[in-house]
């Protein structure tokens, strides 16, 4: 195993000035003004936390990593922590201030696919130009073409202008020349498999493929479970500095520590329904184990925590709590009461916590909100507290059939479990 | 963290730094890139006349026309001198060489503006894209030069004051003269219209006013000697005049006008490629 790519103390600066495109007559302005040791009119009002006196901040500060041949590493960090920078600079779009890169071998960067399309051109004409952008020579693309042709699965369409094609024949073509890259580090970012979902898929799929191939790959993402079934490494990245780098099982960890994970606290809230007897401060989400996170995983195991204080402990032995998941416009999705299984919530102390364990999430990847409600009885009896959209309910794809696939919200509000298989004809 | 020992990068493909000498030109990456600029090059013949009624044959339309229009303004109209040559031929000598090096400018000063989608999705060296336009405008400028070519056929077989000479050997280092002052010249312009968009607005305005100052309607020799030089600064003067001479015969031309010319150009194009270079690695920070 050896290095194949370096990156020594890693620095990106930007200069806000200049970030916003600015006219000529602004510019002079800015240098007269300089110049007679005014106040430059046009200076900016940058990111608070990491702007600089000068007006200048810092995308990404000392990150050093090596990446070793055969690695699929994955690159976590939360929007703004310098994902994108990184990828741009690796990619040479950009070049670094400070710090450098060292690559062996061949690099391949799909920050999109079908880059340089021409609408008027065929689709075998894009194909060349398209792979001849992503630094293929004619002759490897003439020598793979039957196989991107069968790929894209629009064989007969290959002559036909790609501004004829459906958007989504569009994507399947240039999806095929981007799978059928040969560098011998590819950096993909995960933009790429936004789209629909079966594409992203077909594109996590066959990101797999190429990864038991033995090439080196960098994944770009915020998708953690992605992560952590394709990568074998991970990089967290946070306000633009490495805050680790190691297995991808760890990373994902890490990344999950930096989800601040949010408490929403519900003691403002006017909008309260019922008599008050005990009231819901704040809801909280905990994994298994009992960490407070901040987005659940298809299929993982959760917890709802609903802190609650009351003026009457003791009192309340036939609550029923509830709670109800609703999608984001409102639908809701399944509803969780303590009644269905005949589980007490009783004796109340003062202070504490109702707890609803929801084993193997069945939701596709999307926003989620909580509304729970806390009542006297089963049916029509007093309300004591209720609440809509108590707490968010962010969901990210997740192993919930066992495999890193999960059907996209659109497929279906919820997920359900099967199993398949073939029956021959029953014989008369 | 081990500091590596710096110096010792034989092993590794290739080196991102900040910095990297004002001089350096991925020539080699260039060349191993020479499948996209001759793709890049087939997509602008094959999208330019798509869906125009007459197609491939605007590109000697084009030139016919400009050559109409100027010999009716200035030759009908206006009669200015021709050094005494048939005014078609006299025009259509100017136009042919000056659209070569004018679209060579206009659409190299395009470069980053008009491909900053793809430049900001991946990387290729970005001089690719004004080689592939240079070859294309080359091409371009053969077919044209063709037609210029029957023209003069015409008139010669007709006994016009027309007197091409062995001269015209020296037609491949007016072209390449031509390519190398319209991609510096177009290099400078895109490298500043990153920062300053309002330029992109002038490169039309400012090539069409150059035209006048380059011996296109006028001859140098209608300018009397003593300012001259003046317009021999001017190196596309020389460059059409030399043209003229050649092809018919005609013109006031020096070979030190000719050396200024070449020496001018150098000097565009070395300055031009240097910005290219500095501006192409991190212009996508402020597009």
């Amino acid at each position: 195993m050896s290095v194949v790519l370096r990156t020594e103390q890693l620095s990106k600066q930007y200069r806000l000035g200049v970030i916003n495109r600015r006219m000529l007559y602004q510019e002079i302005q800015s240098r007269w003004a300089r110049w007679r040791g005014k106040e430059d009119p046009h200076t900016l009002i940058g990111h608070p936390v990491r702007t600089e006196k000068d007006g200048t901040f810092w995308a990404l500060r000392d990150v050093s990593f090596d990446v070793q041949e055969g690695d699929v590493v994955g690159i976590l960090g939360r929007n703004g922590a310098g994902k994108s920078t990184l990828l741009k600079i690796l990619s040479q779009i950009t070049s670094p201030t400070e710090g450098r890169v060292l690559i062996k071998g061949r690099v391949a960067s799909l920050l999109e696919v079908g880059t340089g399309f021409h609408p008027e051109l065929t689709g075998r004409d894009n194909v060349f130009l398209n792979g001849a952008i992503l630094g293929m020579t004619r002759r490897d693309i003439a020598g793979k073409f039957d196989e991107i042709a069968a790929f894209s699965g629009i064989e007969q369409f290959l002559d036909t202008p790609v501004k004829r094609y459906s958007s989504g024949m569009t994507v399947r073509l240039a999806f095929a020349v981007a799978a059928h890259l040969e560098p011998e580090i590819l950096i993909i970012d995960e933009v790429l498999a936004v789209g629909d979902a079966s594409f992203q898929q077909k594109c996590l799929g066959k990101m797999s493929e190429v990864a038991k191939g033995g090439r080196t790959i960098l994944f770009v993402s915020h998708n953690a479970a992605a992560v952590e079934s394709l990568c074998t490494r991970g990089i967290v990245l946070d306000d633009g500095k490495l805050v680790f780098a190691g297995t991808q099982t760890e990373a994902v960890a890490q990344y999950a520590q930096l989800q601040k994970p949010r408490t929403a606290s519900l003691a403002g809230r006017a909008d309260r329904k019922g008599s008050g007897q005990i009231r819901v401060n704040a809801v909280e989400l905990r994994e298994a184990g009992g960490a407070v996170i901040a987005s659940a995983r298809s299929g993982q195991d959760i917890e709802v925590w609903l802190h609650y204080e009351t003026q009457v402990p003791g009192e309340l032995d036939d609550l029923t709590a509830r709670i109800t998941v609703v999608s984001e416009l409102g639908v809701p999705i399944f509803t969780q009461l303590n009644a269905l299984k005949h589980q007490p919530l009783a004796p109340l102390p003062p202070r504490g916590s109702i707890v609803c364990r929801l084993p193997r999430l069945p939701l596709p990847p999307s926003l989620y909100r909580i509304n729970y409600s806390l009542n006297l009885g089963r049916r029509g009896g007093l309300r004591l507290d209720a609440l809509t959209d108590a707490a968010d309910l962010p969901v990210e794809a997740g192993h919930f059939f066992g495999t890193s696939d999960c059907p996209s919200v659109q497929a279906g509000l919820c997920l359900a479990d099967g199993d398949w298989r073939v029956e021959p004809a029953a014989e008369r | 963290m081990v500091e590596p020992a710096s110096e010792d990068l034989r092993g590794w493909s290739k080196v991102l730094t900040p910095d990297r000498p004002w001089w350096h030109i991925p020539w080699r990456e260039i060349w191993e890139y020479r499948d996209l600029v001759l793709l890049f090059v087939k997509r602008d013949f094959t999208a330019t006349y798509k869906q125009t009624f007459l197609g491939p044959l605007w590109y000697l339309l084009q030139p016919l026309f400009t050559t109409l229009m100027l010999a009716f303004v200035f030759g009908v109209l206006a009669k200015t001198q021709t050094d005494g040559l048939p005014r078609l031929l006299f025009f259509m000598s100017g136009v042919v060489s000056w659209n070569y090096f004018a679209d060579c400018l206009t659409k190299t000063a395009n470069t980053f503006t008009g491909n900053a989608g793809i430049f900001g999705k991946v990387y290729f060296p970005r001089l690719t894209v004004p080689l592939s336009i240079v070859i294309t405008n080359m091409i371009t400028f053969v077919v044209q030069f063709g037609l210029f070519l029957l023209l003069l056929g015409y008139y010669w077989a007709k006994g016009a004051p027309v007197f091409p000479n062995y001269r015209v050997i020296i037609l491949p280092l007016l072209v390449v003269q031509m390519a190398l002052l319209g991609l510096g010249m177009g290099a400078i312009v895109s490298s500043l219209t990153t920062k300053w968009r309002d330029l992109s607005m002038l490169v039309g305005f400012g090539t069409q006013l150059w035209m006048y100052a380059s011996s296109v309607v006028l001859p140098l020799s209608v300018i009397p000697e003593k300012w001259r030089w003046i317009f021999v600064l001017n190196p596309m003067v020389p460059i059409i005049e030399t043209f003229r001479f050649a092809f018919l015969g005609r013109g006031v031309v020096e070979i030190w006008q000719l050396m200024v010319s070449l020496a001018v150009t150098i000097v565009i194009f070395v300055f031009g490629m240097t910005l290219f270079s500095r501006v192409e690695r991190d212009f996508m920070d402020t597009v």
